[in-house]
């Protein structure tokens, strides 16, 4: 078996080896997960030594006809290699994690089950060198972030989340499968590496390349959570923190960002559809940003952070700039993980509290969790020479280059961005405790602080040209735009410092915008909308069910019976000449009829 | 006599037992009347079988058919009356109008 398989199928089998036989040893169950995951990051880093483009054998899986024959093959890139080490890497540490985390759960045994499944489906999104193939482990993530969104399931909250997120999520895989019907259709393959010999033929319409782009890129509005699909992803921090970490905050969301990346010839072909992308991209960003200053729950902040962070990425692609995607895809991951897991530890010391307004002072209680999400805070925010600094001026610049509109835009959002998170950081660490939980905070254990040290290193130092460059491709020499640097910077400090001025010392938020802090309203919309339709359609199909089904068709069936034998039944005089009569009267006409009439 | 003849008297006997059926009250006048309906019948059939003549005999077809229904009518005539008398017997009459809880 060669090495994509082995990293492939381990967690496969860890995920099958749980649920069939460990399902009642909790900690068995977890550290064979914790192994699977261990191989699979080992078989990664190895992976690194392969060149890229080489061939590995496929499973043919469906034959139906020569036009389209499906195998679950294997890309080895670049593109692949680093999103394959993010992956397993990150996934590894909160593997270790979720192990302190999750240590006295009683769903212990099922929450592995379901990080080795969400393991395994991701590895083969990356993997995918065809869209059935990573349809087919698009929607296989999908599952698997329903099965730990809704982790809980006692509690009501957390099973509405999941089965959001899935319908939400669905909304966007359609336009997806119809994407990928129409591009198989119009070129007669499925397979990337089929794409760029299509483009030139594609281009000829420029119409059905757009539409055909855009229905593509609903998959990944949908799992990149992009408005106006954005609405899954903070309900779905109603999950388990370490899978909000790993699910949604640095891995799946970012499938669909990899995915506009892989497919990125067929972006780069269509303007109109990189127009709308980039459009989608810089609102979401904007608008999640918006939001997160409003927001007190601390992970409802982090998870708004990464919408933006995602909006920006998506924006990126739709610049023609897929490798400041990629870029910012590779640092947001580490620090992102990094600010989920902080978040994680905070709750976890503060006997899961969430509302930051109930936290306070924990800078001193949770030393090594403070510095941490210090870092990981520094790191997002754009503070110079940390990861996020980098890559989030690679795709600023990249707008500084005939789309001001966009580059204004972005610059405001990473002010936004600053100060959303040092609000966050000043109302959770500095200031007074504001409840008995936050009073008595402890230390997590080391297993889940050790993770959150590891994450810390390459959030200080993913973004260099020297660690990041090993692993992606960067843009070509444009992260030294001194102008753009420059007022990056102030955004940074100006966010910070308008925070720290408005929020030090302040028991409750001094600032109530409920435009913001209702997310736009978009969330009600949506209910009544989605209430109105159904009110809509319900009372339609109940009219026809009963005046078309119940009334014409079974009640006028049965109506005409009874009529008929209502009228017929006053042949029954009861009186026996008369019915001999008529029999006699019957004859004569059949008579006369048979042998006169003719 | 010609077979006209046989079929006028034939028909006439079978339009007496029919109106009989029809008009009369009592139901064993009734049940006579039926009787009458079916010699007409036989009287017909009687007459065919004598002017249908093949090499000087007649054809005996039709007059083996009357004793069947001699035979038929015979039977039914004893279920008939076994019938009325029951009824009389639970009724007491034996007039039509009186029997019409048949009906809606």
């Amino acid at each position: 078996m060669s090495l994509p398989w082995l990293i492939l199928l381990t967690p496969l089998l860890s995920a099958a080896f749980i649920a069939f036989l460990t399902q009642s040893q909790r900690n068995i169950s977890a550290y064979i997960s914790v192994a699977a995951c261990s191989i699979s990051f080992l078989g990664a880093c190895l992976l690194f030594h392969t060149p890229n483009g080489a061939q590995f054998a496929e499973y043919r899986w469906l034959d139906i006809i020569p036009q389209f024959s499906i195998s679950i093959g294997f890309t080895v890139d670049t593109l692949s290699k680093a999103m394959l080490f993010i992956v397993t890497g990150i996934g590894l540490l909160i593997h270790v994690y979720s192990l302190g985390y999750m240590d006295d759960d009683d769903g212990k045994s099922r929450y592995f089950a379901g990080l080795s499944l969400f393991m395994f489906s991701m590895i083969g999104i990356v993997f995918a060198n065809n869209f059935v193939m990573m349809f087919l482990f698009w929607e296989l993530v999908g599952v698997s972030s329903y099965i730990l969104i809704g982790h809980w399931f006692n509690k009501p909250a957390p099973p509405a989340a999941a089965n959001k997120a899935f319908i939400t999520n669905r909304i966007g895989d359609f336009g997806f499968m119809l994407g990928i019907l129409m591009l198989w259709v119009s070129t007669g393959s499925v397979y990337f590496s089929d794409l760029k010999a299509a483009v030139p033929s594609l281009v000829q319409n420029p119409a059905f390349l757009a539409t055909s782009t855009l229905l593509v890129f609903c998959g990944a509005v949908g799992k990149s959570a992009q408005f106006p699909l954005h609405v899954w992803l903070p309900d779905a921090m109603e999950g388990p923190t370490p899978v909000s970490a790993l699910i949604h905050a640095a891995t799946m969301v970012a499938a669909g960002v990899y995915m506009l990346s892989r497919v990125f010839i067929l972006v780069s072909a269509s303007p109109a559809a990189q127009s709308v992308i980039a459009f989608i991209g810089i609102t979401t960003a904007v608008g999640a940003a918006l939001i997160a200053t409003q927001q007190n729950d601390i992970k409802r902040i982090l998870a708004y952070s990464t919408l933006s962070q995602l909006g920006y990425m998506v924006c990126a692609v739709g610049m023609a700039a897929d490798q400041a995607a990629m870029y910012h895809l590779f640092t947001h991951a580490f620090f992102k993980a990094l600010l989920f897991l902080g978040s994680g530890a905070v709750i976890y010391g503060t006997h899961h509290e969430q509302d930051i307004w109930k936290m306070g002072g924990l800078k001193n209680r949770l030393p090594s969790t403070f510095l941490t999400f210090l870092v990981g805070t520094l790191a997002l925010t754009g503070c110079p020479g940390l990861a996020g600094f980098f890559s989030k001026d690679a795709i600023i610049t990249a707008a500084s280059h005939g789309h001001p509109v966009i580059c204004a835009l972005a610059l405001g959002t990473a002010f936004l961005t600053s100060f959303y998170m040092f609000r966050l950081m000043v109302v959770v660490f500095w200031g007074h405790t504001r409840s008995e939980h936050a009073r008595d905070g402890h230390q997590p254990p080391p297993v889940m602080t050790i993770p959150l040290m590891i994450l810390a290193v390459p959030s200080l130092i993913a973004g260099y040209h020297w660690f990041a460059g090993s692993f992606l491709q960067l843009p070509a020499g444009e992260s030294l735009n001194i102008g753009v640097m420059g007022l990056s910077i102030f955004v940074f400090l100006a966010g910070a410092g308008l925070a720290w001025f408005i929020y030090t010392g302040k028991d409750s938020d001094p600032i109530v915008i409920p435009l913001l802090a209702n997310r736009f309203y978009i969330d009600q919309f949506y209910q009544t909308l989605i209430a109105w339709t159904q009110d809509l359609a319900s009372s339609l199909t109940a009219t026809f069910d009963r005046w078309i089904l119940d009334g014409a068709i079974v009640r006028g069936i049965s109506g005409v019976a009874w009529v008929t034998g209502f009228v017929l039944r006053f042949l029954q005089l009861g009186n026996l000449q008369a019915y001999a009569f008529l029999f006699g009267a019957g004859s004569v006409v059949l008579i006369y009829y048979f042998l006169f009439s003719k | 006599m010609s077979l006209n003849d046989c079929l006028l008297v034939s028909g006439l006997l079978f339009s007496i037992g029919f109106a009989g059926v029809l008009l009369r009250r009592n139901i064993i006048i009734i049940f006579m009347c039926l009787e009458m309906m079916l010699n007409a019948a036989n009287l017909s059939l009687v007459a065919f079988s004598r002017f249908r003549v093949q090499d000087g005999l007649p054809n005996y077809n039709g007059q083996m058919l009357v004793f069947f229904i001699i035979t038929v009518a015979a039977a039914e005539v004893a279920v008939g009356l076994a019938v009325i008398v029951a009824l009389y017997r639970a009724r007491q009459t034996t007039h039509v109008e009186d029997i019409s809880s048949l009906k809606f």
